[in-house]
């Protein structure tokens, strides 16, 4: 089994960050907005960089989401940048008519997903984002892994014309993917190969599944994990291959369970190979102040609840 | 550039196809549209800057922004009697299939047309994501919005006011349209709005006030101003003072036409008051 092992943890916001000051450099078209987060962000360098391209647009989410679907008329790439709770729920009326409806080649970047927001508590936390970006008739949802997919996906977001949702987190994780990885929106990952489960992770939780699969393999079961970090389009052919094999999937997410990667996943193997499927994700709650750490052990998304999850599944095969 | 008689035969015949859509399909808005006949065609006859064609990037072009977008009567027809699309197609004004929706939208590829509007509050915005990408670009021309009064009351047009002001957007010339109805009743019923202009003024706006909103030569001349007044480091600001309904005596100084169509009967007089000038569509 391959084996993923790290050297340094990072964020994926810096990811992000760090993307964004490449683009910056080589796509003068590239502009940047933000509501009063920049340092959070991770934006300080491209606003250091190209002031006449970043826009600080102060607390004023809706305005930002109206401004950046303005600028794109002329010919520029607006990266919008905020918390995810505050890129989606709070302005949804003002993506879908102004950048959805009306096809504008927005990218909406939001930190700060789901629950390893931690301490600040459910009114900075997101656990239905997903769903309502994914549902938008031609969004396209992505929620990166670690530091280099993230910075991967903020370069190659830019060559997509159409808007997209680019979900990413605050806390420092381990960074296992290649730093000169190629992204392809809409492809899956394979990230082991495995033929008794099939867990079909994204955003913090690929990182749990892998650590999931090393005990499941100490155990006697080999288990395939599949990084999908473009939740919308999905790759269908990678799932539909190694379920076929498995026979049986658990999907991990950092999001409500209704909406997400898990719903996406059911829909598609019930259209074309009905298939046992565990779920871990946050079972429609809200979240509350916490350590990343504790939060995901109390809320049931880290890698001794995919672990459970994946003997259930096998058990219903 | 025209002369007067024509932009009032423009304007008549503007309104008889704003009557005649909506009755068709027996839904839409024609009080507002009627209201604004008069400002859209003189905004886009004789004052907008506009290249032949459509192109979405309107590039060296003034651009225009419908940000109370049921009032897409009016919108509809002057874009095609500038050549946007046939005027035929207005036949097909809220009925399956057609790019003149219900409310404006890019969606279906409706030239003249840069942004969906419906959902109200959100125009102003855009209109000024679209001033900053001209000055990225260097582009000289000028960003025009139509807003209603009613739609004010929507939080987000006071970060977009508050924003143009704090960053010196003065490439903008955003109007309200100031009938005082919306669809509950008189705006001083719903929600009073004060004094616009002050607030307008306290945000640090330059605001021009055209007080007979429905006079060709009053818009032409409070237009003028408000192009003056451009590139001078302030967002401006028109204050359009107009009668809803404005051309049909039966439709005037109510809400009661915001939303509702003629009959059969209130066509025949409505039109009878307009008689038809460049030919009906």
């Amino acid at each position: 089994m391959k084996n993923y092992t790290f050297t340094e943890k990072k964020d994926t916001r810096s990811g992000f960050g760090d993307g964004l000051t490449e683009l910056g450099l080589k796509n003068e078209n590239i502009v940047a907005l933000c509501a009063d987060l920049t340092g959070s962000l991770k934006m300080n360098d491209f606003k250091k960089n190209h002031p006449e391209r970043f826009y600080q647009i102060g607390i004023a989410e809706a305005n930002m989401m109206g401004i950046a679907a303005g600028l794109t008329i002329g010919g520029k790439i607006p990266f919008t940048g905020t918390f995810a709770n505050f890129s989606t729920g709070r302005v949804y009326d003002q993506i879908r008519q102004s950048i959805a409806y009306s096809g504008k080649n927005v990218k909406i970047c939001a930190s700060h997903a789901g629950i390893t927001l931690g301490e600040d508590g459910a009114t900075h936390q997101i656990l239905e984002d997903i769903g309502m970006m994914k549902m938008l008739p031609g969004m396209t949802v992505i929620n990166t892994c670690d530091y280099n997919q993230t910075k991967a996906a903020t370069i190659a977001i830019a060559d997509h014309m159409g808007p997209v949702y680019l979900r990413f987190g605050r806390p420092k994780v381990p960074v296992f993917t290649d730093a000169d990885q190629k992204f392809i929106i809409g492809k899956g990952v394979k990230m082991t190969e495995g033929d008794d489960v099939t867990i079909i992770a994204t955003g913090h939780l690929v990182w749990e599944a892998l650590e999931a699969s090393k005990v499941l393999f100490d155990q006697g079961i080999s288990a395939e994990v599949i990084n999908i970090h473009s939740i919308k389009p999905l790759d269908s052919e990678i799932i539909l291959k190694s379920v076929h094999k498995t026979k049986c999937v658990v999907s991990a997410e950092e999001h409500n369970y209704m909406g997400g990667l898990g719903e996406s996943v059911s829909r598609l193997l019930s259209l074309n190979n009905p298939t046992p499927q565990e779920f871990v994700a946050t079972q429609d709650t809200f979240g509350e102040s916490g350590t990343p750490a504790q939060l995901m052990e109390k809320y049931g998304l880290n890698a001794e609840k995919i672990i459970e999850k994946a003997k259930l599944v096998i058990s219903r095969k | 550039m025209q002369d007067l008689e024509n932009l009032e035969n423009i304007t008549i015949q503007t309104r008889r196809d704003i009557l005649r859509m909506v009755h068709k399909v027996n839904s839409g808005h024609p009080g507002g549209s009627l209201g604004c006949a008069e400002f859209l065609v003189t905004l886009f006859n004789t004052v907008m800057k506009r290249n032949e064609g459509f192109k979405m990037d309107g590039l060296n072009e003034d651009l225009f922004f419908l940000s109370n977008g049921h009032i897409s009567p009016v919108f509809y027809s002057v874009l095609a009697r500038c050549g946007y699309f046939e005027i035929d197609e207005l036949n097909t004004f809220r009925l399956i299939n057609s790019r003149l929706q219900g409310h404006p939208t890019t969606h279906e590829g409706l030239p003249g047309v840069r942004i969906a509007s419906g959902s109200l509050g959100q125009g102003l915005s855009v209109a000024i994501g679209a001033s900053l990408t001209k000055k990225l670009n260097n582009d000289s021309n000028l960003i025009y919005c139509l807003m209603g009064d009613g739609e004010l009351q929507e939080g987000q047009n006071w970060e977009a006011i508050m924003y143009a002001a704090a960053k010196n957007i003065d490439n903008i010339i955003a109007t309200i349209d100031l009938n005082g109805q919306q669809i509950d009743g008189s705006t001083d019923d719903v929600i009073n709005l004060g004094n616009i202009r002050a607030k307008f003024e306290s945000f640090g706006w330059k605001v021009v006030e055209i007080t007979n909103g429905n006079n060709i030569s009053e818009i032409q001349y409070g237009l003028k101003q408000a192009k003056d007044n451009t590139f001078k480091g302030k967002p401006v600001c028109v204050l359009l003072k107009t009668v809803m309904g404005n051309g049909v005596d039966f439709m005037m100084h109510t809400h009661e036409w915001h939303g509702k169509a003629p009959n059969d009967e209130q066509l025949e007089i409505a039109l009878k008051q307009n008689p038809e000038t460049l030919g009906d569509y």
